[in-house]
């Protein structure tokens, strides 16, 4: 098969073979061993066939590309229609880079219903990957609330004491927010006639949809709410802390590594892309909520006895940094926004697969059960503050490059929000170390850490590639950066004709 | 722009190099082989340093090399490139020079120290974010090697991790220089925004267009500004000084290298290069030079009643950068560079020397248990000796040139600040002397002599050789070092690097050269002179009357100046002011209002109580879910995957 044919097969293949896993995970005997490396062998085969993404992705072109796109059922309109852009492409490969780093690191952690655990994982997979590539707004929705349930099931079942608490708080939060974006999507449906994102795109540019003007503040709305609470944006936040602290350490990778972005991301494919307008006049108090949450995010962060806890809070802030430079409509600020997904991503990701490796050990997260951990644990120690030096963003880590785009283009937008989002420099140094000093350094204050093993190959093998991930990212971003411009311009286009028309008036 | 390719970038690269050897395999290796490997790379970027030195009279400067893009966004794009110009040269000099001297008696000092790969490793790191900085071609760059000495200092101060005083004191001199980069920051954001870059070629190109802000603050005032706030932070002035105090829980070597000769003149170097923008804004000159002579004063005044030996250094230090920041901030630039250098070899020194008395009295800092030292360490005590006269002031040691240049400097803008100086200069002397009269002479105090608690350590020994060298040649380096300025050489060589066009230095220049005749001003200037000589012998004289001749005084002086005494040795208490005014509030703030009383309360609460509303609406339903989880996982799983295949079974047909 030529690349060309692949080129559009490869976001069906890529999508679905996760889901192909699962379903004949089934039929696997329940030996663990053999279920474990059947999983890790699926999510690794959807990473490979992800990298012909990158591969063959054409840099200098801004649509969208490897494009699909079949009528599926005649009435309602739905079709099939997968494509990617420089924004969807990094998060599917953010997908499928974290999905087998999860197996590694539930190895040996997940001992009960093993089986269940990873058809789950791979469901989960398919369903992430599936929200962002959809172009279609049925199918879009389809894979947005698909996450939801093995997400859920995963806490629910494999998590840790309130779980199910945890589990229904998450479901019902984001479930009830999407209903909103549901009737946004179906409003539009009814207009256009078609869930084809580009079609309704067009339709609303070129002024052909009846009564836009009158709908559009609720139907931005619609949309928006469903990604806050993903996001989550403050003050819908409080399922995130309880969600993570509850998750078993691979949901703990996904919800924040991934689950999160799609809100993000949502904001930047359906809110600037489709109501730029309403963008523009709502971002002061969405820019508001950003920077509370930067800022409170990182405060609250800093208070927490809970290991996982505070590094939910730290989410909280870090996607702020990534609402911020969204509702910039700088290119730098949304350059950065999309890097700051990737980046958070990936260190976050890593910071649960530590926080997690605590918990294996000890059973629990509590930060003043640690103390000294330094001395029995070197490397683990010296993993988890490379981990935390990307986090806080130090320069050649993946961490900074998007602060700092983000941060320089809100600074352009207006002075006061790059002020008040760089103070976020500061606070992400108190919370990190405060917590690293408390875990690692001093004497060994509880008898059994003296003896606690320091990382298994296993565990290794699954922190190294997001520590050189980490360190690629930083040192070269230009390989992300590459891809993701052209997305940015193409999305800035209608804010320029703003400007140009509030000049002409 | 490419003339000779210098590969520039093995300077800095070199290190690292070494940095991930022993932090890859270094705790395989023996020690000898860690030594081997970590003073290797820094001598190997020493001598390319020296090498570039052997072709720069042929360079045409400035030398930039480019070497790939770093990131771009939209019309925005940041390089990794390297800057070599008179300045950058003077640096690299100062930087791998007293680097590799550091690094060797590093090998004797922490010969016996466990994580001995990892302290090399380490110190291995900040060569190479060092070198970063001093060559960066651009301000991001440049930011790059900034916070990653702020990173090579955490990690280094807090080198030895079990004790809770040095993790402490390594988190807060990040999370502190953290405070000064958000200023930095934001100057960034604002060259950005104002230039489009943030390469020095570009930025500086468009500055020197702009007029000289005369007439209140501008752009320009208010970049240079937030840049002296980050200089502040990194530099340790007023009011974000109080972490390098703390910092001094390091080993010694390190204090000699980041925290005395390198990385904390890292805001003096910025502000330097910065110098086109300070040039055409007169008023943040002036934030520069009082910031800087306010901590040079006020520094020298607590390192006057301080018993540990580090610590009266780590104060002196702060002072010395204060002196910087005055020559930066009367647009002496040269001045404050030559201060820097010879600060580097004196200051270098008295820290290596005072980690060789420590070393030989077993560890102890505390001056107040020590004394008559003199013939027990002799080599420790002449070089120490050599340091202490030329941070002094004493001609014509180091210290006299650079210090007496900044104080004609600076009286040459306003006679307060050459008044305070020269005062700080007096109040300096005596310090030192304190320090040398208290551990080196009179009776012994200490308890290492008789005690032989550590096993082979009992006994006051001079260091090994590996040591000493390093102090003899940074001894010979702080008495002939500010002799390159003889004939203003130094100057001459430097004052390309600040040329400016049209400034405020060169309007002060005029103003000072109209009010006074040329050869007037040579006899004026060695007026000057002979006061800073006159301050360094007072100063001498004071120490020797209080801790030689009549040492009961001291006790007596601290008793009849009770109040003032108490708060000098306290510091002014401003650790615990910044503790009462901003970590408590933040800590507890954040505890009480912010997560238990918003996030735990207001929010979670009202949300549950919403649920629980709709809960009992729907109690059926709840009933039927919340039970089940379990048990129904595998079928909602399997259910899932059905819809979906039903899906694409739809689509195919």
């Amino acid at each position: 098969m030529s690349t060309t044919d692949l080129n559009s097969w490869i976001l069906t293949l890529i999508t679905f073979i996760p889901l192909g896993g699962a379903i004949l995970l089934i039929f696997i005997p329940r030996r663990d061993r053999d279920i474990r490396v059947f999983a890790l062998v699926t999510s690794l085969l959807a990473f490979i066939l992800s990298l012909h993404l990158p591969a063959h992705f054409e840099r200098g072109q801004s649509g969208f590309q490897f494009d699909v796109n079949a009528q599926w059922i005649a009435s309602p309109n739905i079709h099939y229609h997968m494509a990617v852009d420089g924004f969807s492409m990094w998060l599917v490969l953010l997908t499928t880079f974290l999905t087998p780093l999860c197996v590694l690191i539930s190895w040996n952690s997940i001992h009960n219903r093993v089986k269940e655990f990873f058809i789950l994982l791979l469901i989960l997979e398919t369903a992430l990957i599936g929200v962002f590539t959809s172009l279609d707004l049925f199918l879009f929705y389809f894979f947005w609330e698909a996450t939801l349930i093995p997400m859920a099931l995963l806490i629910g079942i494999f998590g840790h004491e309130r779980r199910v608490y945890a589990a229904v708080k998450f479901f019902l939060y984001t479930m009830v927010a999407s209903v909103f974006m549901l009737a946004a999507i179906l409003w539009l449906y009814a207009k256009v006639g078609s869930f084809d994102f580009v079609m309704v795109q067009d339709a609303i540019r070129n002024g052909q949809v009846p009564g836009f003007a009158t709908a559009a503040p609720w139907l931005f709305l619609g949309f928006f709410v469903a990604f806050a609470v993903k996001v989550p944006l403050f003050p819908v936040h409080t399922w995130l802390p309880d969600a993570h602290v509850e998750a078993p350490t691979a949901g703990s990778v996904l919800l924040a590594g991934v689950l999160l972005k799609m809100g993000t991301y949502g904001m930047l494919r359906f809110n600037l892309g489709l109501f730029p307008e309403q963008s523009q006049r709502n971002a002061p108090w969405i820019v508001t909520l950003a920077l509370i949450g930067i800022i409170y995010g990182a405060l609250v962060a800093m208070v927490q006895p809970n290991m996982k806890k505070l590094i939910a809070y730290s989410s909280i802030s870090h996607l702020g940094f990534v609402v911020l430079g969204i509702f910039s409509f700088t290119s730098a600020g949304i350059n950065g926004a999309v890097f700051v997904m990737l980046a958070h991503g990936v260190s976050t990701g890593a910071l649960f697969m530590l926080a997690g490796v605590l918990h294996e050990r000890r059973h629990t997260y509590e930060i003043r059960e640690f103390g000294g951990l330094a001395t029995p644990m070197p490397i683990y120690a010296a993993f988890f503050l490379f981990i935390v030096l990307s986090s806080v963003g130090l320069p050649l880590l993946n961490g900074f490059v998007g602060e700092f785009l983000v941060l320089s283009g809100a600074f352009r937008a207006r002075a006061l929000y790059g002020i008040l989002g760089a103070t976020g420099v500061i606070w992400s140094a108190c919370y990190l170390l405060w917590m690293y000093q408390r875990v690692f350094f001093g004497k060994i204050t509880h008898e059994m850490n003296n003896t606690l093993p320091d990382l298994t190959g296993l565990e290794r093998a699954a922190l190294w590639p997001a520590a050189v991930m980490a360190l690629i990212m930083g040192v070269a971003p230009l390989i992300w950066l590459n891809a993701i411009d052209p997305a940015v311009q193409n999305a800035l286009v209608p804010f320029g004709q703003l400007a140009a028309k509030a000049v002409g008036q | 722009m490419t003339q000779t390719a210098l590969h520039l970038w093995l300077i800095p690269l070199l290190p690292l190099l070494g940095a991930a050897i022993n932090g890859l395999f270094g705790r395989r290796f023996s020690r000898p082989t860690v030594a081997a490997v970590g003073v290797g790379f820094c001598g190997a970027a020493f001598a390319m340093v020296l090498f570039v030195l052997a072709r720069f009279f042929a360079l045409s400067l400035p030398h930039i090399e480019t070497y790939a893009t770093w990131l771009r966004a939209g019309s925005f794009q940041v390089d990794y490139g390297f800057y070599l110009d008179e300045l950058s040269m003077i640096m690299l000099l100062v930087v791998t020079g007293v680097g590799f001297l550091i690094h060797i008696y590093s090998v004797g000092y922490m010969w016996e120290e466990g994580g001995f790969y990892r302290f090399f490793c380490y110190l291995n790191v900040f060569m190479f974010f060092m070198l970063t900085l001093v060559l960066a071609h651009s301000y991001l760059v440049m930011f790059i090697g900034w916070e990653g000495v702020g990173l090579a200092s955490y990690l280094l101060i807090g080198f030895w991790f079990t004790k809770d005083s040095a993790a402490s004191a390594g988190k807060k001199a990040f999370i502190v220089n953290r405070i000064g980069d958000f200023g930095f920051l934001i100057a960034l954001f604002l060259l950005i925004k104002h230039f489009g870059s943030l390469t020095f070629s570009q930025v500086f190109a468009s500055i020197s267009q702009l007029p000289v802000e005369t007439a209140g603050a501008g752009l320009l005032t208010t970049i240079g500004i937030l840049l002296m706030v980050g200089a502040a932070g990194k530099s340790a002035q007023i009011p974000l000084y109080v972490w390098l105090p703390d910092a001094m829980e390091g080993p010694t070597p390190v204090s000699a290298l980041i925290h005395a000769a390198t990385m904390v003149t890292a805001g003096v170097y910025m502000v330097a290069r910065s110098h086109l923008i300070f040039d055409r804004a007169p008023m943040a000159l002036t934030v520069v030079a009082v910031i800087g002579t306010l901590t040079a004063f006020y520094a020298a005044t607590i390192g006057m009643a301080q018993t540990d030996i580090k610590k009266v250094l780590a104060y002196s230090t702060i002072s010395q950068l204060g002196y910087m920041f005055l020559a930066c901030g009367v647009a002496a630039y040269t001045a404050g560079i030559f201060h820097l250098m010879t600060h580097a070899f004196f200051k270098g020194l008295l820290f290596l020397a005072a980690g060789s008395v420590i070393h030989a009295v077993g560890g102890e800092q505390d001056m107040r248990k020590m004394g008559g030292l003199r013939s027990k360490i002799p080599w420790t005590f002449w070089t120490m000796t050599m340091g202490t006269f030329a941070i002094a002031g004493f001609p014509p040691l180091a210290g006299f040139f650079s210090k007496d240049e900044i104080l004609w400097q600076a009286s040459r803008v306003n006679m307060a600040l050459w008044g305070v100086g020269e005062f700080t200069a007096f109040l300096t002397s005596f310090y030192m002397f304190r320090l040398w009269f208290l551990t080196f002479f009179g009776e012994y105090r200490g308890s290492a002599e008789e005690s032989h608690a550590h096993a082979g350590h009992g006994a006051i020994h001079e260091s090994p050789k590996i040591m000493l060298i390093p102090l003899v040649i940074l001894a010979i380096l702080s008495v002939v070092g500010g002799w390159v300025n003889i004939g203003k050489n130094f100057e001459k060589f430097l004052e390309p690097a600040f040329r400016s066009g049209s400034t405020a230095y060169t309007l002060t220049e005029s103003a000072a050269q109209a009010g006074k005749a040329v050869g007037e001003q040579g006899s004026t200037e060695l007026l000057f002179t002979l006061t800073s000589v006159l301050a360094a012998v007072l100063g001498l004289l004071l120490a020797w009357l209080l801790y030689k001749s009549h040492p009961e005084l001291p006790a007596k002086i601290a008793a009849a100046l009770n109040g003032l005494y108490t708060a000098v040795v306290n510091k002014y208490y401003v650790d615990e002011l910044y503790a009462i005014l901003f970590v408590k509030p933040l800590v507890e703030g954040s505890r009480k209002i912010l997560w238990q009383g918003i996030d735990q309360g207001l929010i979670d609460d009202s949300i549950n109580d919403m649920a629980d509303g709709a809960r009992k609406v729907s109690d059926t339903f709840r009933h039927m879910q919340s039970g089940n989880v379990r048990s129904y996982a595998g079928w909602i799983a399997l259910g899932a995957a059905g819809v979906i295949a039903y899906m694409i079974w739809i689509a195919l047909t």
